[in-house]
Order: structure tokens, then C-alpha cells, then sequence
């Protein structure tokens, strides 16, 4: 196969612009390529870029893309954008894929580190309301979600209290004593509604992998792990610009294009990991991966489906609720997937063959989500 | 508590000439968002540039100012700008888009702050820029 560019262009002035700000020359040079291709923003399904974050471009125009690079490694990061573009589009992970550049290196409007400073949309619009972090911007459609779909507090805690269970299970886990609904409800409010043991823990620690191809996989002195499919996405830089407070767009994208990729069902999964912030992410994802209809994960927790011995083990680790959470947990929810494939965690699923682990990024901002496997496809 | 938003510093916006137009519209007592003139998509934040059809054909108009409480959460650690527990909240405006705000005017508690209830648009001045935040209608 080979890839083709097919639009191109520049911002509409060049020199000095100081009417727009940095990412609105990515929108104006963005624009003027779509009209060059005869294209709309709804026909680009791959968004790459540096200087600004692509989840902040996608959201700007309108994009819901199935392939993301923010690759940023200096003044040549869109050769490699360009490259890693055309892997995708051969890969099948995307087929239209814009590369964008904008910089107000001149005037200096709206510019700063990617995310503009004060003049970041964010800043500007959630920034005066008194947000502490993930602890209030991340919670904060739940209540929308308990309203919509009658969740209880109860239920919610629930998500805690089961993950725990798997930690008793882990030695190396920060929070190993079994705890009930009622210890979670009386732990210490931090953000209505959510107590302390509905937050992730703050640890330090770290991980890495090595992947390589899959031929050579059996040199190596540990079971292979297959990668059988991925997906990615992003969508709003501001949480408050979820299209739906109760659902993530980023998962159902990154999700349904890792299911779709790996060729299988609900049915053929052994093993989950859902990046757990906070206590409704396992909730969010069982519906946005499709392991639940909408409103009825809470409900699926609660009846035992996802704790040890269930049909769905989740977060077997104890997760970011018991077993650590360095602020970027998404490696450790992988090296967990990687232990049940290899056949060696602590609480391990007999006989798993396929493990489903799906990872958010800023508050649902973003997601990836790995199916791995310990058969050989 | 029962308006613990009072004139305390808060960090404040730094407006590019896209959302100029907003921050202009908020020291006039106006909330101003903007249509799309070829599909009609009223859309936020304010950005030249349609959302759902990539269209650069787009206008400015004054919203009513009314909304409803679409959810929130209530901080409770401790936070410069608030005494006390604060909520930060999601306004789902008339005319479509959704605001982050808080809300005076009104006992920050689940039991005052109930979902779906109408809010109407009000403006806290800070010299050069005015913050919009919304209250219970007719409070
Ligand atoms: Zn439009």
C-alpha cells in the first residue's frame, strides 16, 4: 500500500499575526488544507500534532478521531507525524488522517507550553471555578450519571470495596485490609460525592515494556504476550465539554476499535483493567467498552461479577483505588494485563487467554485501550 | 458559606481575540455565545470555527442567561478563592452549550443544589474582567 498527501496549505497571512492566538493558526493553516482537499473536519479520522496537544485540536474542530499522535520532539515532529501517519493509514488505524502546525512565535498569542497559560481555553473557561484537579474536574458528571441511571452511593463505594478484595490478594498492594461499603461512606469527604477511598492513591513507582516482533517472541525467557488489537481517541481538552457527562467518547472509540481490531467479542475476554482515577471510571468503562448496557455497570459490581471468582474479573490488582497510583497510572493497569498473560499475578485468573486494558487520559480527555493475548495468533 | 464566592481572587482568564468577543459581552452584562450561520449549531467555547461543519461563516449572539444545574461536585479541600465547602457546577444553558460556573446565591449543599434546577446568568466584576456565575432564577 502506499499513502498519499492530498491536502496541503498554510495559514491564510504569514509575519505577524497578532489577532489570532496559537490555536487558531492550527484551526486557520487546519481550514485551509480541508478546503485544499475538499474535505470537512467530519472526514478526518487521524489527528497529529506538536506545540499544541491534539486532544485540544481534535476538540476545536470538531474531530473524533480513532488515531491520535502528539508526538513532540522539537522542529521536525511533523516529519515524524507524517511518518507515523502513514504506518496508521497502512495499518488500517486510520484512512484520512491532518497534521497540524501553528505557532504564534512572533506575537505570542495564546502561547505557552502547549496549553496557552491563561489564555488556554481551558483557563479561560474552567479555570476561575475553583477546580483542585481530578479530585473535583474529574467527579464532577457523576451526579448527572446517579440522576439519569438511580446509582446509589451505596453502589458507587461498591467499585472500592470489591477492588479492595483483589488487593488482599496482592503483596505488593498499598491497601490490603478488607473494607465494607460503610468504611468507604465514612471516609473522609473530598469532593461530593465522592470520599477518600473513592480517590486514587498518590505513590511513586514506575514500569516499562519491550515489544518486539512477534516471530522472535519465543527467544525471550518469559511467555510472549500478543498484541491481538488497539484503539486510541481523544475529545475535549475541558471536561465540561463532554458531549455526555455520563459516557466517554474516547472510550467507546479507543474501545470499540481495540474489540473490533482484536476480531473478538465481549464473550471471548478474561481479564479487564479500567484505568480507576476515581471509583465511576470501572463504571464508565464496562458501558463504554460495551460489557454493559448504559446505566447498568453499577449494578453488574454490586452483583459480584467483576470481584474474585466472578465472570468479569476487573482491576485484579486492586488498582488505583488500592494498589498505587503514581498520577500516570496507565503502565501499571498494562503490567497487570501482562502478569495474568504470563500466568504470574498475584491474583491470577486461571486459564486467561485474553486480557482487554483500557486507559484514560486527562479527565476522559483521552484513551488507549490494548487487547493482549498469550496465544499465538 | 451560603455565598462563599465573594470578591477573593481567583485565577482569572487572559482572552485572545477569538474569545474577545465573550470577555467584551461579560463586563456589558451580557452572556454572548455563537451560531453557526450555515447549520445553525450554537456552540462553547467561543472559537471562529464551526464544530459540526468545519464552516468559518459564524456570528456572535446574546444568550438569554438561563440554564439549568446539570451537575457538580462540592470541593472540600481547602482552595484560596472559597471559604469552605464550594461547589463547581455545570450549567446546561437554554440555548444548548454547557458552562463550568458556581453557584451564589444559594447554600452550597446537596440538599440546595438539586439537579435540573433553573439558573439564570450573573456577572462578579474583577477589574478588567467579569467572571459569569449563576444563581437560582428569581433568587
Ligand atoms: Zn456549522
Amino acid at each position: 500500500m502506499t499513502v498519499a498527501i492530498v491536502g496541503a496549505a498554510e495559514t491564510t497571512e504569514l509575519g505577524k499575526i497578532p489577532d489570532l492566538s496559537q490555536i487558531q493558526l492550527h484551526a486557520d493553516a487546519a481550514l485551509n488544507t480541508l478546503a485544499d482537499a475538499g474535505l470537512q473536519a467530519k472526514d478526518i479520522d487521524g489527528v497529529a500534532t506538536a506545540g499544541e496537544s491534539p486532544i485540544a485540536i481534535a476538540h476545536y474542530l470538531g474531530i473524533a478521531p480513532r488515531w491520535v499522535d502528539g508526538s513532540s520532539v522539537g522542529g521536525c515532529s511533523f516529519m515524524l507525524h507524517v511518518r507515523h501517519a502513514a504506518a496508521a493509514i497502512e495499518a488500517g488505524y486510520a484512512d484520512t488522517i491532518l497534521i497540524t502546525h501553528g505557532e504564534s512565535g512572533r506575537s505570542g498569542v495564546g502561547r505557552g507550553g502547549g496549553g496557552g497559560g491563561r489564555a488556554s481555553l481551558p483557563a479561560q473557561f474552567e479555570g476561575p471555578y475553583g477546580g483542585m484537579g481530578p479530585t473535583t474536574m474529574f467527579t464532577i458528571g457523576v451526579l448527572r450519571y446517579m440522576k439519569q441511571y438511580g446509582m446509589t452511593h451505596e453502589q458507587l463505594a461498591m467499585v472500592a470495596v470489591v477492588q479492595r478484595e483483589w488487593a488482599g490478594m496482592n503483596p505488593r498492594a498499598s491497601f490490603r485490609d478488607p473494607i465494607t461499603v460503610e468504611d468507604v461512606l465514612n471516609s473522609r469527604m473530598i469532593a461530593y460525592p465522592f470520599h477518600l477511598f473513592e480517590c486514587c492513591l498518590v505513590t511513586d513507582g514506575g514500569g516499562a515494556l519491550i515489544l518486539t516482533k512477534a516471530e522472535r517472541a519465543k527467544d525471550f525467557p518469559n511467555r510472549p504476550v500478543y498484541i491481538l488489537g488497539s484503539g486510541e481517541s481523544v475529545e475535549s481538552p475541558m471536561v465540561s465539554q463532554m458531549k455526555d457527562l455520563t459516557s466517554s467518547q474516547a472510550f467507546r472509540i479507543a474501545g470499540g476499535e481495540a474489540l473490533r481490531s482484536a476480531g473478538i467479542s465481549h464473550e471471548d475476554v478474561d481479564h479487564l483493567m479500567v484505568y480507576d482515577a476515581f471509583a465511576h471510571l470501572p463504571i464508565w468503562g464496562l458501558e463504554d467498552l460495551g460489557f454493559c448496557e448504559r446505566g447498568e455497570a453499577a449494578g453488574f459490581i454490586e452483583d459480584g461479577n467483576t470481584r474474585p471468582g466472578g465472570k468479569l474479573p476487573l482491576n485484579t490488582n486492586g488498582g488505583g483505588l488500592s494498589y498505587m497510583h503514581s498520577g500516570m497510572y496507565g503502565m501499571y493497569a498494562l503490567q497487570e494485563s501482562v502478569r495474568q498473560m504470563r500466568g504470574t499475578a498475584p491474583a491470577q485468573v486461571p486459564d486467561a487467554e485474553i486480557s482487554v486494558c483500557l486507559g484514560v487520559g486527562g479527565m476522559f480527555a483521552a484513551s488507549g485501550c490494548i487487547v493482549m493475548t498469550n496465544q499465538q495468533p | 458559606m451560603a455565598d462563599s464566592t465573594g470578591l477573593r481572587p481567583r485565577p482569572l482568564p487572559q482572552p485572545t481575540p477569538e474569545t474577545q468577543h465573550f470577555w467584551d459581552g461579560t463586563k456589558v452584562g451580557e452572556l454572548r455565545l455563537q451560531r453557526c450561520i450555515d447549520c445553525g449549531t450554537v456552540y462553547f467555547p467561543p472559537r471562529p470555527v464551526c464544530p459540526g461543519n468545519s464552516s468559518s461563516d459564524v456570528e456572535w449572539f446574546v444568550a438569554s442567561g438561563n440554564g439549568s444545574l446539570l451537575s457538580y461536585v462540592i470541593n472540600y479541600r481547602p482552595h484560596p478563592s472559597f471559604d469552605g465547602p464550594y461547589a463547581i457546577a455545570l450549567v446546561k444553558l437554554d440555548e444548548g452549550p454547557t458552562m463550568m460556573s458556581n453557584i451564589v446565591d444559594c447554600p452550597q449543599t446537596p440538599e440546595a443544589l438539586v439537579l435540573d434546577m433553573p439558573l439564570e446568568v450573573t456577572f462578579e466584576n474583577h477589574g478588567d474582567i467579569a467572571i459569569p456565575l449563576f444563581r437560582p432564577k428569581g433568587s
